[in-house]
């Protein structure tokens, strides 16, 4: 029973069922679906508008977007406010930054995680239903109300506008949700795998990394994109904390757009994608699990 | 025989797992004893652990404490102590018309928010069931696309639709619908440009709701919906009575979330406002982060993020019971 469910398999089961009762009133039936047709169509197209305008944007030449008349397809294709936007002062730190902060938070909060859900997913001992508890509530503390207390914190530790300080809070912020996921992943190999690896000799250790560890790669890959992805939108935390031009995030570097006589739209489109398009490419791969994962008591950061 | 069955399921699916994760219990515990590992599960929480008492448990006592005393700019930087100040922070808090005004705004803004999310998502995954297979991998593709894209520039892309002089936005309702919308401006009405934020929120948090009902549905047996068409029950009667019913844990999640996401939206008004939002944009944690960040009182600031946690906490508990029903924590 896989409860995801994606798009393409799900059609194979139930294109039976229908011809089934087409036969009692194909008429209505027909149409319903034609109906429910269009309005799947409807649904896309309004959906999938603000990403096609986005994309379009940032390929139009410059006058067609400061035109009083929006034309829904662009007459040229252009990489002009690309070329524009990377010229933009600190791109390239902002990109060094971004990378920096994000893969280092991911890569703690994996090895924290992993060795978290082991132990919640193998054993049983006291404290282990509260550590859960705490892991959720943590999930679900409002942000915008941490981010003065975590600012003073990090105050006081001299940690504003120094990398680690972001990082630090990074991967403590997606350490819960990671630990969750693969803890889900955890129950689900077989405790009998490791059993027999430690009968054949292996120590408790062993068993982890020769057994367990390897199994474990697809939902830390799954567990590690989503918090690559959270990180690298993040935008608050990043702005207050980071006070350097040459320190800053991609998504503060992109403020630069607006300016005091007015916003560079095409420009700022053309760095938007830049920007999305990473995180457009790593959400396709762990789509189906994130939609079942989230529901099953892991929330989102 | 689980070991081929545990390795299919979906590790996210929750009901099928517990007999087989209690079921090596017993062995387990039998020879735990003969280890010297009663502490390694405790060694590997601990790193985690600490970690979450260092970023989330310490600093929110610090707010706690920091609330009753009166922190400026000057304790902040010299680490001089702070005068205690007992309940003047909160009295200050609760005695400005402008804290009530942005909870009544924070309030109003993420009910509505959080209605008009759930009704399309609900609607779009029910939908979803009976389209063709085509249409359903179009919503599904789009419905992705839009979850994958950042914040900032889902904000960012909205004020270009907005955008008083070139946004696509007049230029449709002017041009197609015969308004008058050249060069008017979305945000001089806070209320129009609430409507413009709430966009951006409902946009970027359907695709979760939609796909996540989704889910749920396919679990609705077909047997039951076929057995009520057959005792007469309409098609609104089979959702409330056949099919609600079996998604409503999901459900009850989904708008637990969506409470709390659209609760803390923040960063939308704040990007959408070129970073500078005028006062009737001032949501709950806008307030608090000026007059942490603006006015320099970081006590008042702690003490609007402690209330906030406080007003939450009632949902989060909320959730959490779900979760424990469901035998989710387990």
């Amino acid at each position: 029973m896989s409860a995801t469910t994606s798009a393409p398999k799900a059609p194979a089961p139930k294109a039976p069922a229908p011809r089934a009762t087409q036969t009692l009133r194909p008429d209505r039936k027909k149409k319903s679906r034609i109906v429910y047709n269009a309005i799947g169509l409807l649904t896309f197209v309004v959906m999938i508008f603000p990403v096609y305008w986005l994309v379009i944007s940032a390929l139009r030449p410059n006058a067609e977007i400061r035109s009083y008349d929006q034309t829904l397809w662009p007459s040229s294709v252009t990489f002009d406010n690309f070329s524009r936007a990377m010229d933009y002062a600190n791109f390239g730190t902002a990109i060094k930054s971004s990378l920096i902060i994000c893969v280092t938070a991911v890569v703690g909060a994996m090895l924290m995680a992993t060795v978290a859900a082991y132990a919640i997913g193998r054993f049983r001992f006291f404290g282990r239903k509260g550590f859960m508890i705490v892991l959720i509530l943590v999930q679900l503390l409002p942000p915008t109300a941490m981010l003065i207390p975590i600012y003073l914190q990090l105050n006081d530790l001299g940690a504003l506008n120094e990398y680690w300080g972001v990082i630090i809070i990074y991967l403590v912020s997606t350490l819960p949700f990671a630990t969750w996921m693969i803890r889900g992943f955890v129950i689900n190999i077989p405790k009998e795998l490791e059993e027999s690896a430690m009968v054949d000799g292996c120590s408790q250790m062993g068993a982890f990394w020769r057994i367990v560890f390897p199994l474990l790669a697809p939902g830390l890959a799954a567990a590690s994109i989503y918090s690559l992805i959270n990180a690298w939108n993040e935008y608050l935390l990043a702005y207050v904390v980071l006070q350097d031009n040459d320190k800053y995030t991609l998504n503060v570097w992109l403020a630069n757009f607006t300016t005091s006589r007015g916003v560079d739209y095409g420009a700022l489109m053309a760095a938007s994608t830049l920007i999305a398009i990473p995180v457009v490419i790593f959400f396709m791969f762990i789509q189906k699990k994130m939609a079942a994962g989230l529901t099953s008591g892991a929330v989102k950061g | 025989m689980s070991a081929a069955e545990t390795k299919a399921a979906d590790p996210a699916v929750p009901l099928q797992r517990h007999p087989d994760v209690l079921r090596p219990q017993p062995a387990g515990r039998g020879r735990a004893p003969r280890k010297a590992g009663a502490l390694l599960p405790y060694l590997l929480i601990g790193p985690t652990i600490v970690a979450i008492a260092a970023v989330f448990v310490w600093p929110l006592i610090k707010t706690a404490v920091m609330s009753f005393q009166d922190v400026g700019r000057r304790e902040l930087w010299t680490g001089e102590a702070a005068p205690w100040v007992g309940f003047e922070q909160f009295t200050n808090i609760f005695g400005d018309p402008a804290f009530w005004d942005s909870v009544v705004l924070t309030v109003v803004f993420m009910t509505a928010c959080v209605v008009v999310t759930l009704g399309f998502g609900l609607a779009i995954s029910l939908m979803m069931q009976r389209m063709s297979a085509w249409a359903r991998l179009l919503v599904t593709a789009a419905l992705i696309a839009a979850w994958s894209i950042p914040l900032m520039v889902a904000a960012s892309i909205f004020r270009w639709f907005a955008d008083s002089d070139y946004g696509v936005a007049n230029m449709v309702l002017s041009k197609y619908l015969g308004l008058d919308f050249q060069g008017h401006n979305w945000f001089l009405d806070a209320r129009q440009g609430f409507v413009v934020i709430g966009a951006v929120v409902v946009w970027g948090a359907i695709p979760f709701v939609a796909i996540t009902l989704y889910a749920a549905l396919t679990q609705v047996p077909k047997e039951l919906e076929e057995a009520a068409a057959i005792d007469g029950v309409g098609a609104f009667g089979n959702f409330r009575y056949v099919v609600f019913p079996v998604i409503k844990p999901v459900f009850q999640m989904v708008a637990t979330l969506s409470v709390i996401w659209d609760f803390n939206v923040l960063g939308q008004v704040w990007l959408m406002r070129g970073t500078k939002p005028e006062p009737e944009y001032e949501v709950l944690g806008l307030y608090a982060f000026n007059k942490a960040f603006e006015s320099n009182s970081f006590s008042q600031g702690a003490a609007i993020s402690l209330i906030t946690v406080l007003l939450l906490s009632g949902v989060a508990v909320y959730y959490l019971r779900q979760l424990l029903k469901i035998g989710e924590v387990e």
